[in-house]
């Protein structure tokens, strides 16, 4: 499944980031394909609020759609 | 491409007798306050040719120490990011600050440096929020892994900071480790290990990717996980009320409110307390009677000429009209909206709005991240046009500048227009905002039709929440306003100068009756009005001023307000615009503009008046 389908107090792992540029600059805010995030927030249609750690992200729907996620077990 | 030393203390006018000390670390990790801590009062702002970003520095005993932009690593992908890098490659010795909190965010940044071979210093900022976030940090631990000294600060409440000026004078400046298995992938691409080769690798001065370059940041992100892992342990369960406050602020259901109070206040601040209050005692009581009556008392005795006389203390004259409105009017506003803007800058509440409007703006080929020139363009349009640089692409960028030159007011604009219309009353502000975002949104969606290309997506980080701090506050808005009237200045005289020709020539006349089927037969507006917009195109900021004294009825007010709104961008902004994006592009703006604004005021005439 794909980031943008995720709700709110969601956990998943990042399987993958299909843009290079995107991948680059998630490595740098610390977040790689293998991280644990939680959603910590959501806006239906728009961005969805990454956590890792203590660290917040916002990621808009268009690129959501191009990262693939797998649920925490 | 490769800079030296004295090409950036050349380029900064640093001075070259001192060794330079680059403080160097990500956004909003206190880097300024240990500025501040560091080099005193005294220091001294440079523009960075080419860009928007500011350099400050000062000294500290023999050292210069340079205030970096806060960027993520060391690489081009944006004007601060630029900035930061020609200063880090050209120095040795690096005060890298990093934020306790997000240590695994920072840590990149930090072995990116230790990985360049320069010479660091740690300083491991905010460690009193560590506490209260009850993150356990094993600093004997980190120094030990990454070969640096590390220091513990909390810079706003002035801890640690003699620790750090000690490390500075024993120059505890040190190469660290190098991380593990770099070396082998320089190797395996043939080349040998070096400051050198690794940023030629790293593809430091290019804006585009490379795979090596993903390899690289693949390989340092694991290691900095793998220190952070073994240094830092934290209670994930524990929310500290930052992070609900900063949830509050995303969703919309209260966080549309919230932005909307904030915009309210603003609105106030500028509009009634300043422009009105404030405005009023400064403009028309100190300047218009006392400064006034004593300056023509003095012209008076010494000019007898009836047209140097005009051109001096005349309805346009530059010892009258010009000092009364930049320094009575002006003045105050820019510095109220300075105040203003850093203190939301500074709060870390304007990346949550770009989330927050992140879907809207998406309709009009944008993402939240353009609302940030947009908000800079309530400051200057000029200085946000150029900002636009921030934005992932060249169609956004377009669609951006095209808004901002078309409804966004500038400052001191944005500061007289609150105050003309919160004396029309409640529902004209209204009906003002209204009109305003209608065309915003239409013309957005219509230029994200025309406009080729693709947009980029949002992806930003959000910074923790933190109560601006007071003097950061009051020394950002002083260099901002000082910065934005030093620029204005000349362009006020020469307009000035222009118009008191106009007038003492009767031209200006001649004009006004050329544009009278315009401005008094479609806009029904009065004749004098003309004059607002012959200023609007020099400065709309100084056009709009004009509007303060020219004798209205209501409905004439709030047609005028909206059509200078959406008239021309200014001249320095429609310069810029040709300097970014060429002529063509910039000529397509203007006259954009001008029909829109006439369009959009006729109808509204004609319904209202």
């Amino acid at each position: 499944m794909t980031l943008d389908m995720i709700s709110k107090d969601q956990e998943v792992i990042i399987k993958s980031i299909k843009s290079k540029t995107a991948r680059v600059y998630a490595l740098r805010f610390g977040i790689n394909e293998g991280s644990k995030v939680k959603c910590v927030a959501k806006i239906n249609n728009g961005p969805i609020i990454l956590r890792k750690n203590h660290q917040e992200i916002a990621i808009g729907n268009g690129l959501a759609k191009q990262i693939e996620v797998e649920t925490k077990k | 491409m490769h800079l030296n030393c004295h090409c950036v203390q050349e380029m900064l006018n640093i001075p070259d007798d001192k060794e330079v000390i680059a403080l160097v670390g990500n956004p909003n990790v206190g880097k300024s306050v240990i500025f501040n801590k560091l080099t005193g009062r005294y220091v001294e702002v440079s523009n960075y040719p080419g860009t928007t970003v500011d350099v400050n520095y000062g000294f500290y005993k023999d050292y210069v120490i340079v205030d970096t932009p806060g960027v993520y690593g060391i690489s081009s992908f944006n004007d601060e990011e630029i900035v930061t890098r020609d200063i880090v490659l050209s120095t040795q010795k690096i005060i890298n600050v990093v934020d306790s909190v997000h240590l695994d965010r920072d840590l990149f940044l930090t072995q990116q440096l230790i990985d360049y071979q320069k010479e660091v210093i740690v300083v491991l900022n905010m460690v009193d929020e560590v506490e209260k976030n009850n993150i356990k940090i094993d600093i004997e631990k980190l120094k030990e892994i990454l070969g640096v000294e590390v220091i513990a600060t909390s810079a706003s409440k002035g801890l640690g900071i003699d620790k750090l000026k000690e490390a500075i004078d024993k120059n505890l400046f040190k190469k660290g480790r190098i991380t593990p298995n770099l070396e082998k992938i320089l190797e395996s691409e043939g080349k040998k290990f070096s400051c050198e080769t690794l940023v030629e690798a790293e593809n430091v001065f290019s804006s585009s990717v490379s795979e090596l370059q993903e390899k690289i940041y693949a390989l340092r992100r694991g290691y900095v996980d793998e220190i952070f892992n073994k240094t830092v342990k934290f209670d994930t369960k524990k929310l500290e009320f930052k992070n609900k406050l900063s949830q509050v602020l995303i969703n919309p259901l209260t966080g549309i409110p919230i932005l909307f109070a904030t915009l309210y206040i603003m609105y106030y601040f500028m509009g009634v307390l300043v422009a009105q209050r404030l405005v009023d005692f400064t403009m028309n009581t100190v300047m218009g009677e006392y400064y006034l009556g004593f300056i023509k008392g003095i012209v008076e005795k010494f000019v007898s000429n009836a047209f140097l006389e005009k051109i001096i203390v005349g309805n346009y004259g530059i010892l009258s009209m010009f000092p009364i409105i930049f320094l009575g009017l002006l003045f105050p506003l820019v510095v109220a909206f300075h105040l203003f803007m850093s203190i939301l800058e500074d709060s870390g509440y304007l990346p949550r709005i770009a989330a927050l409007v992140d879907r809207v703006f998406n309709k009009i080929g944008l993402n939240g991240r353009a609302i940030i020139p947009i908000i800079l363009g309530f400051g200057c349009v000029t200085m946000a046009t150029m900002t636009t640089r921030i934005l992932g692409s060249k169609r956004e960028r377009l669609i951006t500048m095209f808004l901002l030159g078309l409804t966004i007011p500038c400052s001191a604009q944005l500061g007289i227009i609150s105050g003309l219309i919160s004396r029309l009353g409640f529902w004209y502000l209204v009906a003002y905002i209204l009109i305003i975002g209608f065309i915003f949104g239409l013309v957005g969606r219509i230029l994200n039709k025309i406009i080729k290309g693709e947009s980029t997506s949002l992806f930003i980080d959000l910074p923790t929440l933190r109560i601006p701090q007071p003097s950061n506050v009051l020394k950002k808005t002083y260099y901002k306003s000082k910065g934005f009237l030093v620029e204005a200045f000349p362009i006020f005289v020469a307009a000035t100068l222009v118009l008191g020709f106009l007038d003492a020539t009767n031209l200006l006349h001649a004009i006004e009756n050329f544009a009278q089927p315009v401005v008094t037969g479609f806009l029904k507006l009065p004749k004098q009005i003309t004059e607002v917009f012959i200023l609007s195109i020099i400065r709309r900021d100084y056009g709009a001023a004009g509007l303060v004294t020219i004798p209205t009825t209501k409905g004439q007010m709030f047609v005028a307000l909206v059509t200078t709104t959406l008239f021309v961008p200014c001249i320095t902004s429609f310069a810029m615009m040709t300097k970014e994006n060429g002529l063509k592009y910039s000529v397509f703006v203007w006259i954009s503009s001008a029909v829109i604004a006439i369009l959009v005021g006729g109808v509204l005439a004609n319904i209202m008046l």
